[in-house]
């Protein structure tokens, strides 16, 4: 099981929360400008990368807010919980294939 | 067939005077060529019975099947077994009843044991929703000739006499549609007796190779590198599940899918006791039980993208809260075994089987948590995607373009299964 440190209420089980899929797929600023392949880019096609992953958690069960997460897709580590409209923090340069030591956790 | 040795009754004896130690291998491991007509990358069912359909159908075997780890490790080997076809729409229906009759003739075919068991497969119903979606799929089968019957409670539980049919429960049975032809299948078997079949006919299954990229020249597939060096190629089909994304970025290709971990267990062997297929979506657990006697029980994803084959506690013990409610005679059993497989889930719950926008690359993916099922029937179709580089009419509909042109084949909670 996942321990989330959700960015108002701290570490919680991950029973407590939802994962809403890729993070930062920014809404088109000219709908009207889009055709249909750049529609099918927004709306279905996902990175769904093998290694370090931005995506969102929703806290269904606590504060019920959204916020973002990088999580290696390989170990299921959490490297980096921040808010919505934060700064991205960078992707960490460690393979995600390696957990971290454990003194560094 | 050249070199298989055919199975038989005659056989079994010849080999019990060297006391079965003399039985051929299935396959052979070659080293890879340098080029070959076609390459298959994935050498699970549906990657083997692709090669396996190409050399039969299409006269084309001069072909190999490349896979990074073990064949049949993937999620071939990590399903709960079961074959059905019962699904809402036309384009699904005609595709999994396409597979289900291969599946019928598959032992024989093949001259390999499948273990096919055509048991019964029952989709209860909970609630009043459940019931209408259920007979609106009952008559839609029935439309496109598929076996398919609803039963009242007391018919339930007269097809399934352990199951709990009392009314004091949160969720009590309301009826269940079943599809007599659907079952299970041995899994492993499936994959082996592809392979075998395909060996035989000159394919060559290429274990330990790892393709780390795809090259093009003009729009044009022409070369794979991998781990046992670069091969050439003329066409190249993908069929690598979970790692469909992973695999389609190296030719440039962007998909419609995410990665995600199913879990499925078994218990510890038990006398037969449940002799048919048993699977809810209100409660979310299907169980059956193997012929060695293990209950096999799976149920949903788990939320997040994953390519680690294990999922979280939190999604086995809500299948079986609703595996025991379902079956309280089960309390005291216990579980031996969960693992997972990475399922590769596409927005609209249906596969995709195409060319792409890359001049003799296909692909195969999409499946989500119910490909075993397609295997046969998904391997006939490719085969002929390949082989003709124009989809068969059975898979016209599954082509990556339908994400452009609104096209969707829906099967989100209309194939009885909530996903």
């Amino acid at each position: 099981m996942l321990s989330i440190n959700c960015p108002w209420c701290g570490p919680r089980d991950e029973i407590e929360f939802r994962c809403g899929g890729e993070a930062h797929i920014a809404r088109p600023k000219d709908p009207m400008a889009l055709d249909d392949a750049d529609w099918a880019e927004y709306v279905f096609m996902r990175t769904n990368p093998k290694g370090w992953h931005r995506e969102r958690w929703y806290h269904t069960n606590g504060c019920r807010r959204w916020f973002n997460v990088i999580r290696s897709t390989v170990t299921h580590e959490i490297a980096a919980v921040y808010k919505i409209g934060a700064a991205q923090p960078p992707l960490p340069d460690r393979d995600p294939a390696t957990p971290a030591p454990v003194a560094s956790r | 067939m050249n070199s298989m040795a055919r199975y038989s009754i005659f056989s079994l004896a010849r080999n019990a005077f060297s006391h079965h130690e003399n039985w051929p291998k299935l396959w052979r491991s070659p080293d890879p060529k340098s080029g070959y007509d076609v390459v298959i990358v994935g050498a699970g069912g549906h990657g083997l019975a692709t090669a396996y359909y190409l050399a039969t159908q299409h006269d084309i075997t001069n072909v190999a099947v490349l896979e990074k780890g073990w064949l049949g490790g993937g999620n071939t080997g990590r399903n709960t077994t079961i074959i059905r076809s019962n699904y809402l729409w036309d384009e699904s229906a005609h595709l999994y009843e396409h597979a289900l009759k291969l599946w019928e003739t598959l032992s024989q075919d093949l001259n390999f044991n499948c273990m096919v068991s055509h048991r019964g497969v029952m989709n209860l119903a909970h609630n009043l929703h459940d019931k209408r979606e259920a007979l609106r799929r009952v008559n839609a089968n029935r439309l496109n000739g598929i076996d398919a019957e609803w039963l009242e409670p007391h018919e339930v539980k007269a097809f399934c006499p352990i199951i709990n049919d009392a009314n004091n429960v949160r969720y009590p049975i309301m009826g269940a549609t079943l599809q007599r032809r659907g079952g299970v299948a041995r899994h492993d078997a499936v994959a082996w007796g592809y392979a075998r079949g395909a060996d035989a006919r000159g394919v060559d299954i290429i274990q330990n190779c790892e393709v780390t990229g795809l090259v093009r020249e003009g729009g044009r597939i022409v070369a794979l590198e991998t781990t046992r060096g670069t091969i050439r190629a003329k066409k190249v089909g993908l069929a690598a599940a979970g790692h469909s994304s992973v695999l389609a970025a190296k030719a440039g290709i962007r998909l419609p899918v995410e990665s995600h971990p199913l879990q499925a267990l078994v218990s510890e062997p038990l006398k037969p006791i449940i002799n048919c297929v048993v699977m809810s979506n209100a409660v979310h657990v299907y169980v059956s039980q193997s012929d060695k006697g293990e209950l096999v029980m799976g149920a949903g994803i788990d939320g997040f993208n994953s390519y680690a084959q294990r999922g979280s506690f939190p999604i086995i013990e809500h299948q079986l809260g609703a595996c025991l409610e379902l079956f309280p005679i089960f309390s005291r059993v216990r579980m031996m075994r969960t693992w997972g497989g990475i399922v590769d889930v596409c927005p609209d719950a249906s596969p995709i089987i195409s060319k792409t926008p890359v001049e003799g690359l296909y692909i195969n993916c999409g499946w989500g948590t119910g490909g075993f099922k397609a295997t046969p029937g998904s391997g006939w179709v490719f085969a002929h995607t390949i082989a003709r580089d124009e989809p068969h009419p059975l898979n016209a509909a599954f082509n990556i373009d339908r994400f452009c042109s609104g096209a969707l084949v829906d099967e989100h909670g209309a194939a009885a299964v909530a996903h």
